[in-house]
């Protein structure tokens, strides 16, 4: 278990240092998060306020567009050298490289979310008062997408169009998190009674799929990364 | 899983779709042994060479490692054991020479020794002036280097090299020589693929000729005796045939 652990640290220290370095997914992706924000909310210029169903909407996608263009851009990043390959031919476990790669997608939705967030305040007049319940959503969120975004983005391999297939393969089955993750917010921003209860349903939703989202994950990353 | 001291393909078939790379190959490695594998673009060596690393699944056929399938051996101490140069050099270019060999030892599991085993392979490798620059600032010949200190870097028993001289100079070309000697010396089994001919006769024990996805020549040799010469008739003996 040690040797896992190790193993996973390794990588995301490798993934974090890259990209130290280069610079470019970061600050592209944190500049698009804000770009599409501030798109929505020329929507809005001079007409009534945005409602709350359209700012927690705003959120998941500006976190699902964002998100997507980092991930690409990621994995596409370890095809260039095949470096990927030389991941796949050293000792490290599949479920560790897996792991590895959805806290990257994690960490770089997270730095989405600290964009997104502070924008759909000014922007859209956010306010939160149940900040704990909507980190609480944001983490499960990221954590589904990024589960079923790993899996795919590693497993495409050297497949042509792999550009194109990933969002079209990632999105459809990240819609439950999306919609969840919207309904939550919308819930969590509300604010009666009722609708707490429903955030902590979406909650416990996002829960189970988060679940077993990992479970397959880790179960079908090495047959789904096996070369050809 | 203890040191490998063989591996054997036996009948090994590899298909992409409707297309064969591979129909049948059977080939034995054996330790402190280096096999030359000789051939045309597009003769399957490339495919043979992944299969051998346990990176591309045999369509048919199997792959002993010390007498043991694959399946049964547990993946992280079978690969640990082998060691792949290909024609694409697998380090980060945001990293430095340096880095990218302390990234890879420590997935490898060297901890102890690692610095150490770093920087003795970095001077071995004639990259010690640069070993702090970023990788992508590197020429070809200088990634060619690093790309060998990686694949040497664990020590593996299982060698796969394929076209390992691309982009050497010519102290890199007696470099690589030394090392592939070395590590033939240490008991390792070596798989290379050139067309070099000039280049690998010296380091060669068993000559293999691929052609069409099938071994149609080979040849065994004393140790040093093998010359170009006969590695080019080889070549030539199977195409009058």
């Amino acid at each position: 278990m040690e040797a896992f652990v190790r193993q996973v640290a390794v990588l995301l220290a490798k993934d974090v240092l890259v990209e130290l370095r280069a610079g470019e997914l970061i600050y592209a992706t944190l500049l698009f998060s804000a770009i599409v924000v501030l798109l929505f909310s020329f929507a809005f210029l001079g007409g009534s306020p945005p409602t709350i169903e359209v700012t927690a909407g705003v959120l998941w996608v500006g976190l699902a567009l964002a998100g997507m263009l980092g991930i690409s851009r990621s994995f596409e990043r370890e095809r260039e050298a095949d470096t990927l390959r030389a991941l796949l031919l050293s000792p490290v476990s599949r479920a560790a490289l897996y792991l590895a790669k959805m806290l990257g997608i994690c960490l770089l939705m997270i730095a989405v979310c600290c964009v997104v967030l502070p924008a759909l305040g000014l922007l859209f007049g956010l306010h939160i008062e149940r900040i704990g319940l909507l980190l609480g959503l944001l983490a499960l969120g990221i954590l589904g997408f990024a589960a079923v975004a790993a899996l795919f983005g590693a497993s495409l391999g050297r497949a042509r169009v792999r550009e194109l297939l990933l969002p079209l393969l990632v999105y459809p089955l990240t819609v439950p998190v999306l919609l969840a993750g919207t309904r939550g917010t919308y819930a969590v921003l509300y604010g009666t009674e009722q609708s707490l209860l429903d955030a902590a349903r979406w909650l416990r939703f996002l829960l189970v799929f988060d679940a077993t989202a990992l479970l397959c994950g880790l179960w079908l990353f090495e047959p789904m990364t096996a070369q050809e | 899983m203890s040191g490998l001291d063989e591996v054997e393909a036996q009948g090994v078939v590899k298909d992409y779709g409707r297309q064969r790379a591979l129909c049948g190959v059977s080939l034995r490695l054996a330790a402190g042994q280096s096999t030359v594998l000789l051939g045309d673009n597009g003769a399957g060596k490339s495919t043979l060479l992944g299969i051998l690393a346990t990176l591309v699944r045999p369509t048919r056929g199997r792959v002993l490692f010390g007498g043991h399938a694959a399946e049964s051996l547990e993946p992280g101490a079978l690969r640990a054991q082998i060691g792949l140069l290909s024609h694409e050099v697998r380090c980060y270019g945001d990293l430095s020479a340096r880095e990218n060999l302390r990234f890879f030892g420590r997935l490898y599991g060297l901890r102890a020794a690692l610095e150490e085993r770093v920087a003795s392979l970095i001077e071995r490798v004639g990259l010690a002036a640069a070993a702090d620059r970023p990788v992508r600032t590197f020429s070809r010949g200088m990634l060619q280097r690093l790309a060998l200190a990686r694949t040497l870097l664990h020590r593996p028993r299982l060698l796969l090299l394929d076209e390992p001289y691309t982009g050497l100079d010519r102290d890199g070309v007696t470099l690589l020589s030394h090392l592939l000697d070395e590590e033939r010396r240490r008991g390792a089994l070596l798989l290379i693929t050139s067309h070099d001919l000039d280049v690998v006769a010296p380091l060669c024990d068993q000559a293999l000729l691929l052609r069409r996805g099938r071994i149609v020549a080979s040849a065994r040799f004393a140790p040093g005796t093998c010359t170009a010469t006969e590695l080019a008739r080889l070549c030539t003996a199977e195409a009058e045939s």
